[in-house]
């Protein structure tokens, strides 16, 4: 048996590790390890509440928005107050315009460059997707980086800029649009409609986002050349490389709900799939282990009473990160699990298909974002019209001096919970899990390893690579945040 | 064809979110931008292929003076905890303190760029109680000093060049470096801070849409108002050196013009302004923070009479979300 560890590892957000123990060209044991401490729940003790509005953004340059949506929300149930219709539309807007750049940007900046490196060059698929997909000098990447940079034009309209905005606030949101902004949005997202259907779906988003059974996402593949569009160029490859083998889990998968709707509740439904039933989710069973943690040990917390207290000693350690557990369990969390508990048929039809295509793995990792830009974009064009020019965006949101709130939100790579407390008027407690926290987690005390760390074991690892390629597809199917994940 | 200009960007101590900012530079983006000025991108953690083993071979070499750096670009703030060690931050795959990274590459790079404000002075990444010891490049705070120390300079000479900012606006760091490879941007073109001085001579109250109201004192009392930020709501735009409302974020953003305040987040240690951030400090009912320079009761006496002269218009529009009152129209008699 040998080891080998493998980082820094980029085209993630933020600092990663990942350890591995390796028999038989295989991966036999891995602990992932974040390797960067930041410390921002202790900033929050203190201050006065609103201030978390401007320091959470700053745990991540990529998740921005989703931390200020989850403190906002946090802070409105301690006000017990919502924000009107404008404010629930204006921000659904701006949260949803940050989960589909992060998407792209995933498959496109990310995930994609890996099946142009050299060690792919004898595929049947490689010279096309070199000439689209190579880091740097592809041609793909300054294209969607172009279609993004245009679509985050609804965050400089509504939200000022990003990252980093105060605009989403408990009572609403602080820009009211009017009906000129109603215009401009609409034409935002037009132009980005038309990049995702001429060069990632090549059809219409709805046609795509209508599959709804194996036979007919398989009967949309080959319609065409693999080369007439992005997602039809990956599919083809991971075909090839049987992808859908890879990074394969069957864990209990969790989503608190995405983008509060028109209607009561949310566009996509919170809850929970364990044991392959579909089951209401209880946030109280959630509980925060340390014990591989460079944190001050104890029994687990749940995240109205955790603590995040460093401890460079704790012997066993190896991560910055905490393993939160439901109900004792690690869970998986993203897009993929936000869609199969909505619901979504293709999604639910691959996951429950038998044998090797079964569980989640790498392919439906990327096919559920995919799924994901499909339907959010129509949400989005809907949301717009629904604003009204003139109506009120927000309302005031006078905080109690002493008293208690919770923000549960979907951020690009899933279940993102901000938990409050104040007293005396200032914030006495501020807890954050990030959906990084638990797909990234490492061992709980029983010694279960968290969600990557499982996916990654039986890994191929080829002999003499240093940064195995199979390793990178499954690391980078979750489109981890390191930066959340430490906060 | 002349040599590309090479740039190494590390991130340290931060969110990654000035990386995002500048992969949204506006058109013709990000890569042609670079290619402009012949500038390369040696290796960046967001878009470069290598990872791993192959990335630290390139910092190796660097290091050890075998591999030609121009410049070199840190993100995030250094992390100096626990206990002086560096362990808050260790570089993947290295078991080195990433703040002993930066101090190597620093001595080789032909100059460093601090980017972001977390980069210059710590930032968010040191906000009290500041656990992980965070500090910037060549300031902890508005204190020289810092990862690299007060008297540091790079081997052209320069001291770090710093572009604060929470995120930094991608022009900012593009136009920087442009002016960089070219060799147009030399001591005289750095302020105290040693941020580029074309950049950072400008306030963000320079081209705010709410300038109007600013004249005549009519404020926003509550989020989502048109008016003034400044008397209630914490703004300190016209105290923040940065060019925001001119170059505007986005395709026309900005943080005034999104109705929220302006935290002045390109200054050292705006993090701790002892406030709280949306709400202004006041001494016997007028705000602290004034503008740096006009003097104090000029400005009193001003505001009180353009409180006393403001137009219906204005002062009702100040506290609505859209315009309730539109500009008088003049009709032209025949």
């Amino acid at each position: 048996m040998s080891r080998l560890v493998v980082g820094p590892f980029n085209r993630v957000e933020g600092d990663l590790e990942v350890r591995l123990d390796l028999a038989d060209g295989r991966v036999r044991s891995a602990e992932v390890s974040a390797p960067l401490y930041r410390g921002f729940e202790a900033m929050l003790i203190g201050r006065v509440p609103e201030d978390a509005l401007a320091i959470v953004p700053r745990l991540c340059g990529i998740c921005s928005v989703s931390q200020s949506a989850a403190a906002a929300f946090a802070l409105a149930d301690a006000a017990g107050i919502s924000a009107p219709p404008n404010g629930q539309l204006a921000a659904n807007l701006v949260l949803a315009c940050e989960n589909l750049a992060d998407h792209l940007a995933h498959f496109y900046l990310f995930f994609m460059p890996d099946f142009a490196r050299p060690a792919y060059a004898q595929r049947p698929w490689f010279p096309a997707v070199h000439a689209r997909f190579a880091a740097g000098g592809g041609t793909a990447g300054p294209e969607a980086m172009a279609a993004r940079t245009a679509f985050f034009h609804i965050a400089g309209l509504l939200a000022g800029k990003w990252p980093h905005t105060l605009a989403l606030a408990p009572g609403g949101t602080t820009r009211a649009p009017g009906t000129g902004e109603k215009i401009r949005l609409r034409l935002v997202l037009a132009g980005f409609r038309q990049f995702l259907e001429t060069r990632l779906f090549g059809c219409a988003l709805e046609a795509f986002a209508g599959l709804a059974t194996p036979a007919q996402l398989a009967g949309w593949q080959h319609a065409a050349a693999p080369e007439s569009c992005d997602l039809r160029l990956f599919l083809h490859a991971a075909d090839e490389l049987g992808l859908a083998g890879l990074g394969r889990l069957d864990l209990p998968l969790m989503s608190f709900g995405a983008y509060v709707s028109e209607a009561d509740g949310r566009l996509f439904r919170a809850g929970l799939i364990a044991d392959g039933a579909l089951h209401a989710l209880d946030p109280g069973d959630i509980r925060e282990d340390t014990s591989h943690a460079w944190l001050r040990s104890g029994p687990p917390l749940p995240p109205t009473a955790g603590r995040t207290e460093p401890d460079i000693d704790v012997p066993g350690a190896y991560t910055w990160c905490k393993a939160p557990r439901l109900s004792g369990r690690p869970v998986e969390v993203g897009a993929l699990a936000r869609q199969l508990v909505d619901g979504q048929p293709l999604l639910r039809a691959l996951h429950g298909g038998n044998g090797r295509n079964g569980g989640t793995n790498v392919v439906a990792r990327v096919l559920a974002r995919a799924v994901e830009l499909a339907r959010v974009v129509p949400a989005m064009e809907r949301w717009s019209s629904l604003l009204e020019a003139g109506a009120p965006c927000c309302v005031p949101a006078p905080l109690p001096a002493g008293g208690s709130g919770i923000g549960l939100i979907e951020a690009a790579r899933g279940s993102l919970g901000h938990w409050l407390g104040i007293d005396g008027g200032r914030i006495h407690h501020y807890q954050i899990i990030a959906p990084t926290t638990w797909n990234f987690s490492p061992r709980s005390a029983d010694g279960v390893p968290g969600p990557l760390e499982q996916a990654l074991i039986g890994t191929a690892v080829e002999p003499g690579e240093t940064v195995p390629l199979a390793v990178q597809h499954v690391v980078r199917s979750f489109d981890p945040c390191m930066s959340c994940t430490v906060h | 064809m002349p040599k590309p200009w090479s740039v190494l960007w590390l991130q340290s101590g931060g969110c990654g979110g000035c990386s995002m900012a500048l992969s949204c530079a506006e058109p013709p983006g990000l890569y042609a931008r670079l290619a402009a000025f012949g500038i390369e991108l040696l290796w960046h953690p967001s878009l470069s292929e290598a990872s791993g083993a192959e990335v630290i071979a390139l910092l190796e070499a660097i290091a050890a003076g075998e591999r030609p750096l121009d410049c070199l670009c840190i993100e995030g703030a250094l992390l100096r905890g626990p206990h002086g060690s560096g362990r808050f931050h260790v570089l993947g795959g290295t078991g080195v303190p990433t703040i002993d990274w930066v101090r190597r590459l620093a001595a080789r790079a032909r100059c460093t760029v601090a980017v972001g404000s977390c980069a210059v002075s710590g930032g968010f990444s040191a906000c009290a109680p500041n656990p992980t010891e965070a500090c910037g490049l060549q300031f902890e705070d508005a204190r020289r000093g810092g990862a690299l120390g007060a008297d540091w300079r790079s081997p052209s000479g320069l001291p770090v060049i710093a572009l604060g900012g929470c995120a930094v606006h991608p022009d900012w760091v593009l136009e920087t470096l442009a002016a960089l490879a070219l060799g147009e941007l030399d001591a005289g073109g750095l302020d105290a801070f040693g941020r580029p001085r074309a950049i950072y001579e400008r306030l963000v109250h320079h081209g705010c849409p709410r300038n109007e109201y600013y004249e005549y004192k009519a404020s926003a009392e509550k989020p989502s108002d048109l008016g003034c930020l400044m008397e209630h709501l914490g703004c300190r735009g016209t105290q923040a050196h940065a060019d925001c409302n001119e170059r505007v974020w986005n395709g026309g953003g900005s943080c005034t013009r999104a109705g929220f305040a302006c935290i002045d987040c390109v200054a050292p240690g705006f993090q701790n302004p002892g406030h709280a951030f949306q709400r202004t400090p006041k001494l016997g009912g007028i705000p602290v923070g004034l503008p740096t320079d006009m003097p104090k009761a000029w400005f009193v006496a001003l505001a009180s009479l353009a409180k006393a002269a403001t137009p219906a218009r204005v002062r009702e529009n100040a506290v609505a979300d859209h315009p309730v009152v539109p500009p008088k129209m003049h009709v032209r008699k025949p």
